[in-house]
């Protein structure tokens, strides 16, 4: 049932194969074994091509991704050191009780959180501003959304290190700006939230003239007469926007949304380079902007715990599920309330 | 069971028209219909508020440019310096050494140019069965492809890890490029296009030849969809330049990739700050090198394939 919005073509296609299992016969010249061989061939390439052109995909999916992703499972339940990956010790769900107890582990949960709302809450509404300005009749439209477009080509690594730079304590260009108004000295690095502001600044600046695309491009696919219907009843320009143009690309959105929280849930570049080294790993002296994607990395790479790492895994994992299936009762609810 | 959401995206999708009337030379242009949608001028406080935008986008990366020609006295003077200072090619210079960035940036290549082109080349394959061949289990492999994207990678790093130092392959390329050869988003991208994009009859009429489904990819497929596979292309190209976690766990600073080898450059004892800037620079130029080039054209496919690899 999911797909049968996606698969408007299933129909159109039909009469492919009966057309073709047809034409060797019409055609065929040949004498009959070379025929029958032929047109064994062809009933071979035609049952079996399309499984081949896909097995790629799933072949190389299974082994990287599904198998890993199981496996991680496995691997959770047992005691493995990074030095002797091929001694593993059964834990049953030790791990997990373990990590359950562990306040790192809920710090950085909490963490993971607040930099998701942090980052993808305004992201996604300047985004939707963007986009609405990008929709007007303009002049250098191109220059404006390439221009937008940039911050998404630059490496976590570049931004993380420039944005680094400009949240310095000390000669940063921000603390410099916000001196001029009588603010003096954040501490960027070491106030939690300013820790984790300035790491979602550097999420904000990379993605949101991405989702603006997005948005623009559903825009666009408004039919226009949506908006004379509504200019004809009266509704101001602001009124168009939430009751046309957000309605419209209201699956977009939600789309936008769903890959926000992905990548909210797994945020590890940013955190780790704006640490700058040693400070990096643990996301601050306090664990302060420490996410899951460090905790993960922490504790397999740093402290040589892949079992327990393989268990932040399997959580972040856990909270993916949970999220969606939260989100899909949400759904229904306002959809049931609209 | 998360597969739902995705849906909407495809109805979506569907109000997005290809352009298949020149294909060889394909880029973003909305449709005659599209254009007349909602087409207020835009006044100037629009223009005010799109300059403020591009600014936000570009003064990181001009200020990139300023720090890097500098050196870290006038970097870390107050108020901080807005223009380039002179410094730039020695500081590049520095930090290619450095960083190592020669055989970062020749391993970047490497990995993003092999998955970009793998991703391309199964993409279209798989695209073009579940678009246009009929076999059983086409919906169940078409709704798994678009299951798998909800999937994070990261997820599985810890046995890909084991796998990886098992398989010898630890420090290594194909380490980094072998996970990533295949991407349900370059998939979908593909199928999208080519149910729209290509005829049935282009099909049937290849058959009546006599022509085997390989056949029939190469001479007609391929050439109705070189314009998707080059923006596919640039976009995981770009995905796989910048990548960070798993080339991060599963490389190391003898054999980087690029974004691997800048972290080197930060974590330093002594700092210098202008010696950064310029290797983040000089990592991100091949990328911006490309935008500048075919920003249209990436735009372009970002818009009409929501593509995210």
């Amino acid at each position: 049932m999911v797909t049968s919005g996606s698969v408007p073509h299933a129909d159109g296609t039909q009469n492919i194969p009966a057309g073709a299992v047809k034409a060797p016969g019409v055609s065929g010249d040949g004498d009959r074994p070379r025929q029958g061989r032929r047109n064994l061939l062809h009933r071979l390439d035609i049952k079996g091509a399309p499984y081949a052109f896909i097995a790629p995909f799933f072949i190389v999916f299974a082994a990287f991704g599904f198998y890993p992703l199981l496996y991680t499972f496995w691997i959770s339940l047992h005691h493995v050191e990074l030095a002797s990956m091929n001694l593993m010790e059964w834990r049953g769900f030790g791990n997990y009780t373990e990590l359950w107890q562990d306040d790192r582990f809920w710090n950085a949960l909490s963490n993971t959180f607040t930099i998701g709302v942090l980052s993808t809450v305004p992201q996604l509404l300047m985004a939707l501003g963007l986009a609405h300005l990008l929709n007007y009749r303009l002049r250098g439209s191109t220059f404006f959304r390439v221009a937008a477009l940039t911050p998404y080509a630059t490496s976590v690594g570049a931004a993380a290190l420039v944005f680094t730079m400009l949240f310095e304590r000390d000669f940063g260009l921000i603390n410099w700006m916000l001196s001029l108004v009588g603010i003096d000295n954040v501490d960027w690095e070491n106030n939690k939230w300013a820790a984790q502001s300035a790491i979602s600044v550097i999420v904000i600046w990379r993605w949101t003239g991405y989702n603006a695309l997005l948005y623009l491009a559903a825009m666009q696919a408004i039919p226009r007469d949506r908006y004379e219907a509504a200019a004809i009843d009266g509704a101001s320009r602001w009124q168009q926007f939430t009751k046309v143009t957000v309605p419209g690309i209201r699956s977009t959105i939600l789309f936008t949304i769903v890959l926000s929280t992905i990548g909210a849930t797994q945020l590890f570049g940013e955190p780790l380079i704006f640490g700058q080294g040693p400070n990096g790993v643990t996301g601050g002296a306090d664990n302060q902007y420490q996410t899951l994607g460090l905790l993960l990395y922490e504790e397999g790479w740093k402290n040589y715990q892949m079992g327990r790492a393989a268990t932040v895994a399997w959580a972040m994992f856990l909270l993916l599920i949970l999220i969606f299936a939260l989100q899909r009762v949400l759904k229904r609810f306002t959809s049931r309330k609209s | 069971m998360t597969t739902e959401s995705l849906q909407p995206r495809a109805g979506a999708r569907s109000g997005t028209p290809w352009d298949t009337s020149t294909p060889s030379r394909r880029r973003f242009r909305p449709s005659l219909r599209l254009r007349a949608g909602r087409q207020h001028h835009a006044g100037p406080v629009a223009y005010v508020l799109l300059g403020l935008a591009t600014v936000f986008s570009l003064f990181p990366l001009y200020f990139t440019v300023v720090a890097a020609s500098s050196d870290n006295t006038r970097v870390t003077q107050t108020p901080p310096p807005f223009l380039p200072g002179p410094n730039l090619f020695d500081n590049l210079g520095k930090a290619w050494q450095d960083a190592a960035l020669g055989k970062a940036m020749m391993n970047s290549l490497i990995v993003a140019s092999a998955i970009a082109l793998s991703t391309v080349l199964f993409a279209t394959l798989a695209g073009f069965a579940l678009a246009k061949l009929r076999f059983k289990g086409r919906n169940i492999a078409l709704m798994l492809v678009i299951g798998t994207m909800m999937v994070p990678p990261q997820l599985g790093v810890v046995p890909l890890f084991m796998m990886m130092t098992e398989l010898g392959w630890g420090q290594q390329l194909p380490a980094v490029i072998f996970p990533t050869l295949v991407s349900a988003v370059g998939v979908f991208f593909m199928r999208q296009y080519l149910s729209e994009a290509l005829p049935d009859e282009l099909i049937e009429a290849g058959r009546v030849d006599g022509a085997h489904s390989l056949r029939i990819f190469w001479s007609i497929v391929l050439p109705i969809a070189r314009p998707p596979m080059a923006v596919l292309f640039m976009i995981t190209f770009v995905h796989a330049w910048n990548d960070f976690f798993w080339p991060f766990i599963v490389l190391d600073m003898s054999n980087p990739t690029v974004p691997v080898a800048l972290t080197q450059l930060s974590a330093g004892y002594v700092r210098d700050q202008s010696l950064i800037m310029a290797g983040a620079l000089l990592g991100t130029l091949p990328l911006l090198a490309m935008f500048i080039v075919f920003g249209r054209q990436i735009v372009g496919g970002i818009m009409q394939g929501a593509v995210k690899g």
